[in-house]
């Protein structure tokens, strides 16, 4: 049955497609704050599941590991931002990115010492119990996966706009100048927004975890595909990343049921590289112009 | 950057080819073990391609994620054009040289007119699919495990030894060096100095922006494919793990680090990056992550350059003397 073939790609396709976008979506954040494009950001992911598994491992409840876990990363965020990028400010844009992309190396050549190089799993929060929808058959955690990603979004679209902190990442991402003047600590909110976008990896990986399971390297590819997704929808735009993240994993999802599973972890560059032929700002980027 | 600037940076420039002339001649009679000069050979190697990206990021102000790719290319066509089209290994780096030049014209015109992370992401992407092809085509390819690439043999002789590939490979450096500074001296280097400097003042000094920025994107990914190639020829085999990612970073690291628009820089780099490792060999579970504390360390001490800072340093010496 073709149609619930392809139902049954569109779900793994939309389930990894939100985990994506999360990431994505903290790319965007930092991005916003600060103009860092964030290449540990798939390393957070991997530190969510892990520290998670690993304080199951030591005993602790499932929520209250989780939760540890999420600390943790956050406060690594926030250890990247003081340590790695803020010793670094004004410096060009390639430079930051190696900055962060030699944090991603040396977080996962640190998670590879301690955690070893097996793969993890956490038990499904939602049971095992298959849902059949049209002849397509979902796991319960797909669903965990989409409904946590939607109610982290909602939660950070509320921080945007209904808070005072929210305010102060708006105005910090407007114009840094300008917001200090008015007296926002721009070094607190940009640390903040590190924090923000790893509690948003950290929870993604937290909650993909039981489905595609967790080991040292799961970061790197995560990263670049989600960077990608992030130039899909136009850097900066959070609403753009998170359909950018969905349209790559959708777009993966197919690419391994119809084409080929060997190229599954092409299609997100096949993706942008077509994208940026066409619209050199991605898809809801907006045109730049240079100021002479 | 202005002209005295810029004419100083030729006249280091020219002094370091024949620095680094003069090292090749001279390193054999230093070096102790055969280790050392295999060590020496993926230096000149690197240097090879790193050179090349220079003139991209030093000189035209465009970055590249995905060099690697180039590289990758460069490797396999040696081991590819013997067993696919019985093409002589000799042959065949050329070949893949010339393949990897039209390529990058072809490709370079669509990803040159991106800027900043956009421009990033799609060498990012040109580089991973390179992987993944290189991975992937099992057939072709061997997969991950790599193929063996035959011994060269030139009019019946068998090229072999440390010691041959350490002559060849240092003097495919200095013909490089030696292009390059051609190339930065002549109105192409002028244009590509002019684009990094400002698009919109070159462009309005009539400068054709896009042909230019393409014309060093094939150039610098036919030094990366070069260098491919004779490693691959020296290490008799090939896996796509030349063409991973982790690579790109590695060579752009190697320019920045050195010192972007040095062409001496570019060799310092490559050096330091590869060298360095070897005595963590007792660390060697720390090896990456050593890779990333040295990338995030030498974009926050070293952004300037090791090569320009000394440069600088000496000549605010000899102000200081003088006055």
């Amino acid at each position: 049955m073709p149609l619930s073939e392809f139902l049954q790609f569109l779900i793994s396709g939309l389930t990894v497609g939100f985990i994506y976008g999360a990431v994505a979506l903290g790319f965007t954040v930092i991005y916003n704050a600060s103009h860092v494009v964030n290449f540990a950001q798939g390393e957070f992911v991997m530190l969510g599941g892990m520290f998670t598994v690993f304080g199951i491992s030591l005993g602790l409840p499932y929520l209250a590991a989780a939760i540890l876990a999420i600390a943790l990363t956050a406060l690594i965020g926030v250890a990247l931002y003081e340590f790695a990028i803020r010793p670094a400010r004004g410096a060009p844009v390639f430079a930051l990115v190696i900055i962060t992309i030699g944090a991603s190396i040396l977080i996962r050549g640190l998670a590879q010492v301690g955690f070893g190089t097996s793969f993890f799993s956490l038990p499904s929060l939602a049971g095992d119990t298959p849902i059949k929808i049209g002849g397509a058959v979902a796991q319960p955690q797909s669903f965990v996966v989409v409904i946590g990603t939607l109610v982290m979004v909602g939660l950070l679209a509320l921080l945007m706009r209904r808070t005072m902190i929210g305010k102060a990442l708006i105005a910090a991402s407007t114009d840094l100048i300008a917001a200090r003047l008015v007296g926002i600590n721009v070094r607190m909110i940009v640390a903040l927004s590190f924090a923000i976008s790893a509690v948003l990896a950290a929870v993604a990986g937290i909650l993909i975890t039981p489905i595609s399971l967790v080991s040292y390297d799961i970061g790197v590819l995560l990263a670049l595909k989600a960077f990608a997704a992030v130039m899909l929808g136009g850097i900066g735009k959070p609403a753009g990343a998170l359909i950018g993240g969905i349209l790559v994993g959708v777009g993966e999802a197919m690419t391994a049921g119809y084409l080929s599973s060997d190229y599954k972890d092409a299609a997100a560059f096949v993706i942008i590289l077509v994208v940026l032929f066409f619209f050199p700002s991605g898809l809801f980027g907006s045109e730049h112009h240079e100021r002479v | 950057m202005n002209v005295f600037n810029t004419l100083r940076n030729i006249v280091e420039n020219r002094a370091s080819l024949i620095l680094i002339g003069a090292m090749i001649l001279v390193l054999p009679l230093l070096m102790t073990s055969s280790f050392q000069m295999r060590l020496a050979i993926v230096v000149w190697v690197y240097a090879m391609a790193v050179i090349g990206l220079n003139l991209l990021m030093g000189f035209a102000g465009q970055v590249s994620l995905g060099h690697a790719g180039f590289f990758g290319i460069g490797a396999y066509s040696v081991a590819l054009g013997p067993s696919q089209l019985g093409l002589s290994p000799a042959l065949s780096l050329p070949a893949g040289v010339a393949f990897c030049g039209i390529l990058a014209l072809v490709l370079g015109r669509p990803i040159l007119r991106l800027k900043g992370h956009y421009l990033a992401v799609a060498t990012l992407g040109l580089g991973m699919l390179v992987f993944m092809v290189l991975s992937n085509e099992v057939e072709l390819t061997g997969g991950p495990d790599g193929m063996q690439v035959p011994r060269v043999v030139i009019l019946g002789w068998k090229v072999k030894g440390t010691d041959t590939w350490y002559w060849i490979t240092g003097v495919a450096l200095i013909i490089g060096v030696w292009l390059t500074l051609n190339l930065i001296n002549s109105p192409t280097g002028l244009a590509l100095r002019a684009i990094r400097d400002s698009e919109v003042a070159a462009s309005v000094l009539g400068v054709d922006i896009a042909k230019y920025k393409v014309i060093v994107f094939s150039i610098s990914a036919c030094f990366a494919s070069a260098a491919g190639g004779l490693l691959a020829l020296f290490n008799g085999h090939v896996t796509p793990g030349l063409s991973d990612f982790l690579v790109s970073v590695q060579m752009v690291t190697m320019v920045v680090l050195g010192g972007m628009g040095s062409i001496a820089g570019s060799l310092v780099g490559a050096a330091l990056i590869i060298i360095l490792p070897q005595f963590l060999t007792s660390l060697h579970e720390y090896e990456h992550a050593f890779l990333g504390l040295i990338m995030i360390l030498t974009m926050i001490f070293m952004r300037s350059g090791i090569v320009p800072s000394i440069g600088n340093a000496i000549k605010r010496g000899r102000h200081d003397s003088n006055s």
